[in-house]
């Protein structure tokens, strides 16, 4: 029996280590061939910059103003029961199984000129493609199903009877809401946000199509790819890893900091 | 003050059936079955968690059956607590007190005031996850309390507690009472009910079956669960036969103390007015039976015997007695049962 059991955590660990091997050698064979001198560079590169902060401000304010939306609706349906409930949850995670290129077409077809939406940003002097909004909008659309499911999770997780509970005490259900719901399901909330956010910032395919420019950082690295090849995309790729995970780490830690108890 | 009138409920394959009682302002009502009865829903109809499905709930003449759950105030103390575990014990006693719209001194002092009377003054800055059951128990009656309800529903208040916090929450809840809250309480022990309730309710697979005062229920059970809920476990069906004649489940003849009239009923005594002995006893005791020992169970107060006299009978003696004896299963004994110990209820 131990015998056995060794010899299955010996093919358990050999193939675990081999699916780990899968993701990190890439990523370090990519790191070994860039020399420091070359990101200290690129870090200094005024358009790298640019696209960077762009990145991370258009997907951070993309997460903020489509959480408005997603949470309420995340809380219908860990809530309330009502026709067709599945084939919603099954639409919600449309975006995760289409081909993002495809997403793209069908968001610039949404924000183009010729559409309603593309039209009413018309007359405001807003073009919305090639726009950041229309990045922010291409970035939601592939990140917002990660949100809805963990807030969703969230709000399932808090007790039922607790919302109860406080109606008997004489809150009305906005207050039930906003005081006993939404903070307790805050952690899943807030870890949703930082999934949206992640996803959205390394968005590739959707946001091309709905604007090469302003150049978010994917997009430069696959400008800097197909014009100057391997050699001058890696530098960025490299730089704009570590700026995500090092964002990825933080917000991380942030949303699992428990109060003082 | 508070009406309940024939309400039913169907609910995840149980139903509640014809439920009908009131209570008096000041009141304290226990409700009283065995798990899954029907009782806690009883009580979350009257909060209004659950909307009957036929049926009327009236406090003051006012019907309120269909009234939302935050207008009602009907103050829920549920069985799990449900303090907010991410408030501190101040912030949760503090919850309902924001409709009351207090100034910031007033708010201090009315948390203070309601912190005390459920005595949790001690615990305002912690947070709910560092309490003990009894500490929940107390924030909870203490929030419940600072809503100001018309009164408190207890949903098996004492259950989980140890039997020190147990004496502890049911002073409080008494002297709560005493103060003129009016109390529904459901609970599944006899004891709780009789030591803290105005009036018994009955509930038995969802009917309310005997709703009165504890010496009614206790001295006129309607049935032969109420009885054995009530403790009293020899409890048969009786025809009397003759005005000091009664046959319990047509097999067994008692001899009565006074006169009866023809009819059927219930016959009932309690297991301590059976008196064992060796050899027939040769003394003002009229019904005398010799019996076999089925089963001896030892019991918190002394032993349990329980005999065959072609009906079941079950005795209370002491260890000494029981020891005295040599009681043994399937051995012989002779049992007295006093005439006056006998109660017949004559069926309504």
């Amino acid at each position: 029996m131990r015998t056995n059991f060794n010899i299955l955590n010996l093919i358990l660990i050999s193939l675990g280590g081999l699916a780990l091997m899968f993701i990190i050698a890439p990523l370090l064979g990519m790191f070994l061939n860039t020399t420091p001198t070359e990101i200290f560079e690129t870090t200094q590169d005024k358009e790298v910059q640019q696209s960077i902060w762009l990145t991370l401000s258009v997907s951070f304010a993309s997460t903020l103003v489509f959480a408005i939306a997603a949470i309420p609706l995340s809380y219908l349906l860990a809530r309330r029961e009502f026709f067709a409930k599945k084939l919603v949850l099954g639409i919600i995670d449309l975006p995760i199984v289409i081909p993002h290129s495809a997403a793209g077409i069908a968001i610039l077809g949404f924000i183009s000129r010729d559409s309603v939406i593309g039209q009413v940003a018309e007359s405001f002097g807003i073009t919305l493609v090639g726009n950041p909004i229309g990045i922010a909008v291409a970035m939601a659309f592939v990140s917002i199903p990660y949100l809805i499911t963990a807030a969703r999770d969230g709000f399932l997780a808090v007790p039922i009877r607790l919302e109860k509970a406080a109606l008997n005490l004489g809150a009305s259900p906005a207050r039930v809401f906003f005081s006993v719901s939404l903070p307790l399901a805050s952690r899943n909330i807030l870890s949703g946000m930082i999934l949206m956010f992640a996803r959205g910032m390394s968005e590739f395919g959707a946001v091309v199509i709905v604007a090469y420019h302003p150049m978010i950082t994917p997009v430069l690295i696959y400008e800097r790819f197909g014009a100057f090849g391997l050699t001058y995309a890696r530098p960025v790729s490299v730089v704009f890893i570590i700026v995500c995970l090092v964002f990825f780490a933080a917000l991380r830690m942030l949303s699992r900091e428990r109060p003082k108890r | 003050m508070l009406e309940i009138k024939n309400i039913s409920r169907k609910y995840e394959g149980f139903a509640l059936q014809n439920i009908s009682f009131s209570v008096e302002k000041g009141e304290y009502v226990v409700l009283l079955g065995e798990s899954g009865a029907g009782k806690s829903l009883i009580l979350e109809m009257m909060a209004g968690l659950i909307l009957p499905d036929q049926g009327e709930i009236y406090y003051e003449d006012k019907a309120i059956t269909n009234e939302k759950i935050q207008k009602r105030n009907m103050g829920m103390v549920f069985q799990d607590n449900t303090v907010f575990p991410h408030l501190k014990v101040k912030n949760n006693i503090a919850f309902p007190l924001k409709n009351q719209k207090l100034s910031p001194q007033e708010n201090q002092q009315a948390i203070l005031d309601y912190a005390q009377k459920a005595q949790v003054d001690k615990l305002l800055e912690r947070w709910p996850e560092t309490l003990s059951g009894g500490e929940l128990k107390r924030v909870a009656i203490a929030r419940t309390l600072a809503s100001k309800p018309h009164c408190l529903l207890l949903d098996e208040p004492l259950s989980s507690l140890d039997v020190q916090l147990r004496d502890d929450m049911r002073s409080l809840l008494r002297q709560l009472n005493e103060e003129g809250m009016t109390m529904i309480h459901v609970t599944h022990d006899f004891e709780e009910a009789i030591s803290l309730a105005d009036k018994i309710g009955i509930v038995h697979q969802g009917e309310l079956v005997q709703f009165g005062s504890p010496k009614e229920i206790f001295h006129k059970p309607k049935s032969k669960f109420i009885a054995k809920f009530s403790g009293i476990k020899n409890f048969y069906k009786s025809i009397v036969i003759d005005p000091k004649t009664i046959l319990l489940e047509n097999k067994v003849e008692l001899k009565m103390p006074h006169g009866l009239s023809e009819g059927q009923g219930f016959a009932m005594f309690k297991s301590e007015d059976v008196i064992l002995s060796s050899s027939r006893i040769d003394s003002s005791i009229i019904n005398n039976f010799e019996a076999q020992v089925l089963e001896v169970i030892p019991s918190p107060r002394g032993m349990e015997v329980n005999v065959d006299i072609g009906i079941i009978v079950s005795t209370l003696i002491s260890q000494e007695s029981y020891e005295r004896f040599q009681i043994k299963k399937h051995g012989k004994i002779w049992i007295g049962i006093k005439a006056t110990a006998i109660h017949f209820i004559e069926k309504e």
